[in-house]
């Protein structure tokens, strides 16, 4: 019972957290409504500048064949890197991104030919055209992509930092006699905290060792990708449907592969409750067991995707209010929601990590007499 | 929902899941291996150093204890010694004095008892003394008397008128 409370709990938390949102930007709303108004000069300019703002936010959200750090897009030049693309389409292709010239050309590999459109490769003839169905999607073909997106590189470079970090803390035990130095005192405590406040009291004293090294560094992965996306780098892992796909598929996993006799009895036969419900509760409680993680994927992705188009609307609110009020409005509120996203940043891993824990102790859990 | 999966990336997913996993086995290895067992050992020398802390404390509760009772045993034992002494000395001098007063009752008994002989003899000596005296003086005064004739006849008459009267 307590568990479902705590989902309660959880989701209560983040009601409050968008009402507050709400509110400040409804006591907000007049300044906003009339600084747009003074700029209705330049409607048609605006309106351009939104779409623009728009686009930049979508295009942000996405992955992407290069690492760009930042663009010209008047003058169409882009300051950064062109990534690999991996395709498996009869063979493996591996070229250089930069052959596409971003998205303008089309690229030739082995004789075919390859085009990308919203981020996507698509294989196409020698001019690149793209056909579409009736919901202007592209139906043209489409190559499996290994590629080492921006995304990839990211995760690459928080995986190198991680690693780097936690065994220099774990060397600094044998060279300090088993007192942590360096940057590893501030997260000695955190790995600390995963254990005593995550890890046992959701599993259990008894089971909680197995699963350490898997909370561990999904705890810390998701809070260092958080906070990579609030950096001017401007990647969004976290919040790629993809990537928080897998890290909940791997929660899954390792739910149902460690699950106990218990576990599997709370599903197909609930133990204390008459006959006719065992039968009636069996699909219910086999749907809890995908929908637990699918909630785990919605949330991060949605938290952090919804954070990234909030923060960038305002940023953006900053170049189409052009006066002093409008813009420094805008910014003041960019900065305190940027603060928040610092906090979201931590608040996301964390309650990853502590669900991830919870499930895991459900699947550990012993039988009591008491039901 | 059609947006999510059209966005959704087999590609991406896949490196996710390899280099997370990846991560996973090496961090297991090289980082969350060591540190737990780093702060596992930390925490067990902790309680283990408070543990002797607090039984060294407790053992020199009981050394304490021990000490106050093996003084009080002492002075037990010290005072029911002076109490016996005491009693022994009550005892001898008790003893002496009854002796001294059975001793002094003999002697006053035996000089008593040798005062009364010796009063008897003196007694008895005085009466010898007295008879002898009597008789001489009675002999000189009969020899006197008896020197006349007539006054031998009369004292003989005076003895028999005594004699006749009795």
């Amino acid at each position: 019972m307590h568990r479902f409370l705590s989902h309660l709990y959880l989701s209560d938390m983040r009601r409050e957290f968008t009402e507050k949102i709400l509110v400040i930007l409804f006591v907000l709303a007049p300044f906003f409504t009339w600084a747009q108004h003074e700029s209705t000069e330049t409607e048609s300019g605006a309106e351009s500048k939104r779409e623009g703002i728009k686009a930049f936010i979508d295009h942000h959200l996405q992955d992407s064949h290069y690492f760009i750090l930042t663009e010209d897009a008047e003058a169409g030049t882009h300051y950064g890197f062109p990534l690999p693309v991996i395709l498996w389409d009869n063979g493996l292709k591996v070229f250089s991104s930069s052959r596409f010239h971003h998205g303008e050309t089309v690229a030739e590999v082995d004789g075919n030919h390859y085009a990308l459109y919203h981020n996507k490769i698509y294989k196409t003839d020698a001019e690149g055209t793209i056909e579409y169905d009736d919901h202007h999607h592209p139906v043209n073909a489409k190559p499996l992509d290994f590629s080492i997106t921006k995304n990839v590189v990211t995760m690459l470079l928080v995986s190198l930092l991680m690693f780097l970090l936690f065994r220099g803390l774990a060397n600094s035990y044998k060279k300090n006699n088993g007192i942590p130095a360096g940057v590893g005192r501030f997260f000695e405590p955190l790995v600390v905290f995963v254990r005593d406040e995550i890890a046992i009291p959701n599993i259990g004293e008894k089971n909680y060792k197995k699963y350490m090294s898997f909370l561990l560094t999904i705890f810390f992965f998701i809070w260092f990708l958080n906070l990579l996306g609030m950096t001017p780098l401007g990647v969004n892992v976290t919040g790629n449907i993809a990537v928080t796909f897998g890290l909940a598929l791997i929660t899954f996993l390792i739910t149902t592969f460690t699950a106990n006799k218990n576990y599997w009895g709370h599903i197909f036969w609930m133990p204390g409750v008459p006959k006719l419900m065992r039968v009636v509760l069996a699909p219910i409680e086999v749907l809890g067991m995908f929908i637990k993680p699918f909630s785990l994927m919605i949330r991060l992705y949605a938290n952090m995707t919804a954070g990234h188009v909030v923060l960038m609307s305002i940023i953006g609110l900053m170049f189409l209010f052009k006066n002093w009020i409008g813009s420094s409005l805008s910014f003041g509120l960019a900065f305190a929601l940027s603060i928040l996203e610092l906090l979201v940043a931590a608040l996301q891993a964390y309650i990853f990590t502590m669900l991830s824990a919870l499930y895991f102790g459900m699947a550990n859990e012993e039988h009591h007499d008491d039901h | 929902m059609e947006k999510l999966i059209e966005q959704f990336s087999f590609g991406l997913f896949f490196w996710q899941i390899v280099i997370f996993v990846g991560l996973v086995l090496l961090l297991k290895k090289y980082a969350w291996g060591p540190i737990l067992k780093a702060v596992n050992d930390r925490e067990e020398g902790i309680r283990k150093a408070l543990e002797s802390a607090e039984s060294a404390r407790k053992e020199m509760q009981n050394l304490q204890a021990d000490n106050e009772k093996l003084l009080k045993e002492a002075r037990a034992e010290r005072d029911a010694m002076m109490k016996e002494a005491r009693e022994v000395k009550d005892k001898m001098v008790a003893d002496a004095k009854e002796q001294a007063q059975a001793e002094a009752n003999k002697i006053i008994a035996s000089a008593q008892a040798s005062i009364e002989s010796e009063k008897q003899a003196a007694v008895n000596d005085l009466k010898n003394k007295v008879a002898e005296l009597s008789i001489e003086i009675a002999e000189k005064v009969v020899r006197q008397e008896l020197s006349a004739k007539d006054k031998q006849i009369k004292l003989v008459e005076g003895m028999l008128d005594d004699v006749k009267l009795n």
